[in-house]
């Protein structure tokens, strides 16, 4: 089961005021594989991703990246480690130019980022490299925009980018498809299908048919707990999700999408 | 409907105007960092050191002091607000404390102003670095709270301490000659002397912005989480910031000191943090320029309208107000996003003569 696992927490319970938003998970994910975590409206996937990204402070449980124990670690160093996170609004500089959108995050390595004497021009040695990194998720073009003149679903092909300057060794998205029309939803899949080709992803998603699509292991989540994990097969088919899914009234537009795919 | 798909360049005009509301300002700016418009944020900067240094012939050398002192404080205030996204509500403790520090060193220990002037903005400096370590543990308004809440401790203390002068001040501070030479008790030397300070406080805040260090600040003031999550510990970026805004807020104010001989409560009363927030807003808050502006103007108001008392406040009410509700990006944040506006609206033209057909172009 867990020859290789590259995050894994125990007993994870986050609880605010008396109610638990997440309780007792126990969650592995192997290193290199695509990794999703669903469930119903309310279920804590969202309360269990910051738990996890740090941006929370558990009540209760441990929290392993690599093997070490990064429970009670800044987010920031966290993020130092190799374990970056997406935002479930596209999180961009808004002001700041596609270019420099990516170039911080890949001037943090130079070491410089306090130096206030310093021209910034010492970053144009970055710029090939975000250009690439630009021109790798097609927006080569749009160097000079700010990422606020660009549509919803190219921010997040810029927020990829940036994301992919840190090289990290396991991405956490956060609902990474959500608000995209159905073009921008195919784009969006293929290319975390493409960055995940050496790198672990665990990520928080409500269209169905992308999780079938992209994942290798599926947690599902109901109440705070897991209700089942495995392929997507197995879970689609299990009576409890299906039950979870139908017997909330929230979770209709997610519940006919796996009837769907399950009847393809 | 017909009338507003029908002349493309008013309808996106118009629609250029309501959207560039948030993002003009300081998309201007940050294109300002590529190459062409570098050049014009040099060439006015020379334009104004040239009217700077000529300026004396024609305006009383004292008035001007006064604009180039509370200009370097609105930048420095700037540089935090603007840049990091922090309202600090308290920086006139910065600025009267350095005029305090710089106004003892001086009467008291007779330090000469080449040391005394560094000196009290290094101690400004080490205030802002423990009032700042406290305050950016909290956001927003809290911050803000803090700012001024440690302020009004600060005042307090200038009341009581023995050596501030209490009520008083300190008063006919000495203005004794720099590196033994340089006359400061001249009006006009000591206004170059001021220039002279003044610019290598801009130029430094210039470069601060412009700096890798000034990118992450801005990456910070864009979206603090994101920030966070690429790995960067923002509170000691913040705390950078803030202790580099003290620290030159306190030059402004030792400076302030010596030209005016005097370190009184005024200067680290909370209505003096009040004035510069105002003084970067009516300028334009994150634009380079913008407090100079905003200083100049609110400062010449107050010199010319002194006749008329309470009026002053009233006027400078009324403008604040004004400001906030139709010019938001302030005088020079406005006058960018006018040049970005015409710039694009050329381009588009430029765009329709090279053949594009426009479907919309009836009349």
């Amino acid at each position: 089961m867990g020859d290789d696992v590259i995050l894994e927490t125990r007993g994870l319970t986050k609880e605010f005021k008396g109610f638990a938003a997440v309780s007792g998970v126990d969650l592995k994910v192997r290193r290199g594989a695509i990794h999703a975590l669903i469930g119903p409206n309310g279920a804590g996937k969202t309360t269990c991703f910051n738990l996890i990204t740090k941006f929370l402070e558990p009540t209760r449980g441990t929290i392993l990246f690599d093997g070490r124990d990064i429970t009670r670690t800044k987010p920031a160093d966290v993020a130092q480690m190799g374990m970056v996170r997406s935002f479930q609004i596209s999180a961009t500089f808004g002001h700041l130019t596609l270019l420099e959108n990516v170039r911080v995050a890949l001037q943090r390595k130079l070491g410089t980022s306090f130096h206030f004497w310093r021209s910034e021009r010492s970053l144009s040695a970055l710029h090939e490299r975000a250009e690439a990194l630009l021109a790798d998720v097609g927006l080569a073009e749009y160097r000079d925009l700010t990422a606020n003149e660009l549509p919803y679903g190219r921010k997040r092909a810029l927020e990829i980018a940036t994301t992919l300057a840190l090289d990290p060794e396991m991405l956490l998205l956060d609902e990474p498809t959500s608000g995209m029309g159905r073009e921008d939803i195919g784009r969006t899949a293929a290319l975390i299908r493409r960055v995940a080709k050496d790198r672990t992803v665990l990520m928080v998603e409500h269209n169905l048919s992308v999780v079938a699509d992209l994942s290798d292991t599926i947690t599902v989540l109901a109440r705070g707990e897991i209700l089942a994990e495995g392929p997507y097969e197995t879970v689609s088919t299990d009576p409890r999700v299906v039950e979870a899914y139908m017997g909330t009234g929230a979770g209709t537009g997610a519940g006919t999408d796996a009837a769907a795919h399950a009847d393809a | 409907m017909t009338e507003s798909t029908a002349s493309p360049s008013a309808a996106t005009g118009s629609t250029a105007t309501s959207s560039a509301n948030s993002s003009a300002s300081s998309s201007a700016e940050s294109r300002a960092a590529s190459a062409p418009l570098l050049t014009a944020g040099r060439i006015a900067f020379l334009a104004f050191l040239a009217l700077a240094l000529v300026a004396p012939l024609f305006l009383y050398p004292v008035f001007l002091v006064k604009v180039l002192c509370f200009a370097l404080f609105a930048c420095a205030f700037n540089l935090l607000v603007g840049y990091v996204g922090l309202l600090s509500f308290g920086h006139a403790m910065f600025f009267g404390g350095a005029s305090y520090f710089c106004g003892h060193m001086l009467k008291v220990w007779g330090w000469p102003p080449e040391l005394a002037i560094p000196a009290a903005a290094l101690a400004a400096g080490a205030m802002g670095l423990v009032v700042g370590a406290l305050a950016i543990r909290r956001q927003g308004i809290y911050f803000a709270m803090v700012t001024l809440a440690l302020a009004q401790m600060f005042y307090f203390f200038a009341l009581q301490a023995p050596f501030t002068g209490g009520e008083d001040g300190i008063q006919a501070i000495p203005r004794t000659p720099i590196l033994g030479v340089i006359e400061t008790a001249n009006d006009t030397t000591l206004y170059y002397v001021v220039l002279a300070i003044f610019t290598a406080g801009f130029l430094l805040i210039y470069r601060t912005i412009h700096s890798p260090f000034g990118q992450v600040l801005k990456a910070i003031r864009e979206n603090e989480p994101r920030a966070i999550s690429l790995g960067y510990a923002v509170d000691r970026y913040k705390l950078l910031a803030f202790t580099l805004s003290a620290t030159l807020a306190g030059l402004a104010g030792a400076t302030k000191a010596l030209a005016f001989q005097l370190a009184s409560l005024t200067d680290v009363a909370w209505q003096m943090s009040g004035e510069v927030v105002l003084m970067t807003l009516v300028g334009g808050m994150g634009t380079v320029f913008g407090p100079v502006v905003g200083a100049a103007v609110i400062v010449t108001m107050q010199n010319y309208l002194a006749g008329f008392g309470e009026w002053v406040l009233v006027t400078q009410g009324v403008i604040f107000v004004v400001v906030v509700l139709l010019f938001r990006r302030g005088i020079v944040g406005e006058a960018m996003a006018f040049a970005e506006r015409r710039r694009r609206r050329r381009e588009d033209a430029d765009a329709a003569a090279a053949g594009e057909p426009e479907p919309a172009a009836t009349h």
